[in-house]
């Protein structure tokens, strides 16, 4: 299993870096409604979470591509190949998560490619909300938040 | 066209009109944009005489060519307009999203003229422009002005806007954006409430366009490295926010308590960063495209109005906790979220009162004038007249003018701690002579963020200075002076100059416009526009005589702590300042350094 992106609402400062720099690494210029991936904020909770493609292991968008555009390259990504792509933007309706929009500047689809390797969203994060890493590591740093719980837990129960 | 959008958006609201025109390339080139470009603009329109709260007053709103990339904290805009409680050039930034999504929509600035009949908005969507009814907001705070907005509109539109304090013209009153962000000093919200402006939305769908992306985003990302591995940028704001300074002043001597009659507090951690983290803090929050969230999501307890706030930031905490001698943070707390829902300007709030708090204890005013008690430490009394200064009732009608026209008619003004009767914030210019200095130069008045020295005389960026000696701080002014200039006009945050120096800033905004200025000529920009600054003040009747500092500066040594008997030498720093500014004796710019600077 290779690196996928992961997201912690809770350390997102609502900057929206990542909006910025996924919008210019895809058309080279500055626009955060030609992103790929969104920054949503609840203003009661005091929360904003980062939302982007999870490059779905079964993706709805490739099922529904009438001319099979859609591909997984060699970093797992879920891409579109442009030149099958008839920007027929069935994918953007066929989503579940509402990743993939069609870009008012270029005309075509926009989601998310992983950068071919380097996402930007999350080099350019500054506090860690959104992260490139082995899935198998991020799964490994949950499980120890609710390991050093139980560790608490039963730490007291024995004294 | 790169950076830049273009395209500026006139107002008439006596008239009701609205046109766009395009951006004048040529004093672009020369004042950049937000600080520069805006004062420019206001200069070449409007008589220095006018005043401030007459319809002849005009008001821009206005970006800098850096708005809304990624340069580090590139999220912000400018308010320009002659200033109320000052008489001078007002020019206030805002972080938040507003400044950006006025970009996006296609403009870099609105210039409002006039005043309307009836309470308006405008409404900016994309290449839709509109001034709509706002009669149903009038009265309305902050949030609930902004939420309205918002409903009548969509959730993606950004919202800059007044509360009841900027409608009823007190003196402080502040624009404020995004809920939370404010263009905070000089009551430049007055303006905006003497225009019957009550809002401005905007939402865009445009993109900003760089001259070489490629170099401009190296550019970028180095910076954004820098801001990380710097300890003021990436440690110490992002845990514990601007208030992180009130024990490192404290401890200085510089932190000016109960109307900056002591330099040091002795209840100073009760209202420390470290303490405001521990009891109140919920989340960081940082503005568009910025790397350090020094902003703090904050809750406590309140009988009416939201838990939730923002801040308080360090200087709102001083003017609420110690310069009152109140260390009850939740006080504090509440104050400062009243502030940003009224609309005001905490600093000079919070300074006010202590202000008043000094009156009251020497005698100069009476139980029977304030209506109550007012000693010092009562943190009852700081949230109550905050509450009446934003509505004008009782006793806040007087406090709505800020310390030095309240303290005046008690016939002390001696005691408003301010100069250009604007109060000056947290940091003692006594025991850092050169932060004195930059208060009684400063083209707005009491003032830190025209040239923050605190930054070489506490922090030790770029250079350690020893606060108390007055040697070598003209010049040092001078220099972060002028780059403060450049790093407003761009469109970015001051805090970026703890870990960015003058060769990054000048390198994003080269590669950013495609202008091959040299960092000497990006440098040769901010002193352009302090010079004009300096110009249109002047013109309006200022002088020598108003650069200088209260009496207890320069006449009542500091009480206690390092800098104990020390006084600020204003004398000495003052004549060096104007020759390094290449002014004469009187601090007047003279012929050969305008047409140096291109100053027409």
């Amino acid at each position: 299993m290779g690196k996928i992106l992961t997201i912690s609402p809770d350390k997102c400062t609502n900057c929206r870096s990542c909006e910025l720099a996924c919008s210019f690494n895809k058309i080279g210029e500055f626009n955060p409604r030609e992103s790929a991936v969104n920054v949503l904020f609840y203003e009661e909770a005091a929360i904003s979470v980062p939302i982007m493609c999870m490059q779905c292991e079964d993706p709805a968008c490739a099922k529904v591509c009438p001319v099979g555009a859609f591909s997984r390259d060699k970093n797992g990504a879920v891409v579109s190949n442009p030149k099958k792509c008839i920007v027929c933007k069935l994918c953007v309706s066929a989503c579940p998560m509402g990743n993939i929009s069609v870009s008012a500047v270029t005309r075509k689809i926009v989601k998310c490619n992983l950068c071919g390797g380097d996402p930007y969203c999350a080099k350019v994060c500054p506090s860690g909300a959104i992260k490139y890493e082995e899935a198998t590591t991020s799964n490994i740093s949950k499980k120890k938040i609710i390991a050093e719980k139980f560790k608490d837990l039963f730490a007291e129960v024995q004294k | 066209m790169y950076g830049w959008m273009g395209k500026i958006i006139r107002v008439n609201l006596t008239s009701g009109t609205i046109s766009t025109e395009p951006l004048n390339l040529q004093d672009a080139k020369l004042y950049v944009g937000a600080r520069g470009l805006g004062t420019k603009i206001y200069m070449n329109e409007v008589d220095p005489k006018v005043d401030p709260l007459s319809p002849d007053n005009k008001m821009i709103f206005i970006t800098g060519p850096l708005t809304g990339t990624l340069a580090a904290c590139a999220g912000r805009y400018e308010v320009v307009a002659k200033a109320p409680l000052t008489g001078t050039i007002g020019a206030c930034n805002s972080g938040g999203h507003f400044g950006p999504e006025l970009k996006f929509a296609g403009y870099d600035g609105i210039i409002f003229e006039g005043k309307s009949a009836k309470p308006v908005y405008l409404y900016i969507n994309d290449d839709v422009i509109e001034l709509r009814d706002a009669s149903h907001l009038w009265g309305k705070e902050v949030p609930a002005t902004t939420e309205a907005v918002i409903k009548e509109t969509n959730e993606e539109f950004k919202v800059a806007c007044i509360g009841p304090a900027g409608e009823k013209l007190v003196l402080f009153a502040v624009i404020m954006n995004d809920k939370n962000r404010a263009a905070g000093r000089s009551g430049l919200g007055a303006v905006m409430g003497s225009k019957n402006l009550k809002a401005v939305a905007v939402r865009g769908t445009k993109s900003i366009q760089v001259a070489q992306p490629k170099e401009f985003l190296a550019s970028c990302l180095k910076s954004k490295q820098m801001m990380k591995d710097n300890p003021v940028t990436g440690a110490g704001l992002p845990a514990y926010g601007t208030q992180i300074l009130v024990n490192i002043l404290n401890q200085s001597g510089a932190h000016p308590t109960r109307n900056w009659q002591h330099s040091y507090y002795d209840k100073a951690d009760d209202i420390s960063g470290e303490t405001l983290t521990k009891k109140y803090l919920v989340r960081n929050r940082g503005c568009f495209d910025c790397s350090i969230g020094c902003g703090r999501v904050t809750k406590i307890e309140r009988s009416q109005f939201s838990n939730f706030g923002e801040g308080p930031e360090y200087e709102a905490g001083w003017s609420f906790g110690s310069d009152c001698d109140n260390n009850n943070l939740q006080a504090v707390c509440e104050a400062n979220f009243l502030c940003n829902e009224i609309g005001m300007d905490p600093i000079t709030m919070g300074a006010t009162i202590a202000c008043a708090m000094e009156l009251y204890e020497q005698g100069y005013i009476t139980e029977k004038d304030i209506g109550m008690k007012l000693p010092f430490g009562d943190a009852n009394a700081v949230v109550k007249l905050t509450k009446m200064t934003g509505y004008r009732e009782g006793f806040g009608d007087q406090l709505a003018l800020g310390s030095y026209r309240m303290a005046e008619q008690y016939g002390h003004a001696e005691l408003s701690m301010s100069v250009k009767k604007q109060e000056m914030p947290a940091y003692d210019g006594r025991t850092m002579q050169g932060i004195g200095l930059e208060y009684a130069t400063s083209n707005r008045g009491g003032c830190h963020v025209r040239g923050y020295m605190t930054s070489p005389e506490i922090l030790g960026i770029p250079v350690k200075m020893d606060p108390m000696v007055t040697e070598g701080k003209a010049a040092m002014l001078k220099t972060f002076q002028d780059l403060t200039a450049v790093v407003d006009s761009v469109g970015m945050c001051l805090f970026t100059t703890f870990a960015l120096g003058l060769p990054e800033i000048a390198e994003m905004f080269r590669t950013c416009t495609g202008l091959n200025y040299t960092d000497e000529e990006v440098l040769r920009i901010g002193e352009r526009i302090w010079n004009i600054e300096k110009i249109f003040n002047l013109k309006n009747g200022f002088s020598k005589k108003d650069d200088t500092l209260p009496p207890r500066l320069l006449n009542e040594p500091v009480a206690e702590g390092p800098a104990k008997g020390m006084v600020n030498k204003l004398d000495v720093m003052l004549p060096e300042y104007y020759q390094l500014r290449g002014w004469d004796q009187e601090g007047v710019p003279t012929e050969a350094k305008k047409k140096e600077l291109g100053i027409v």
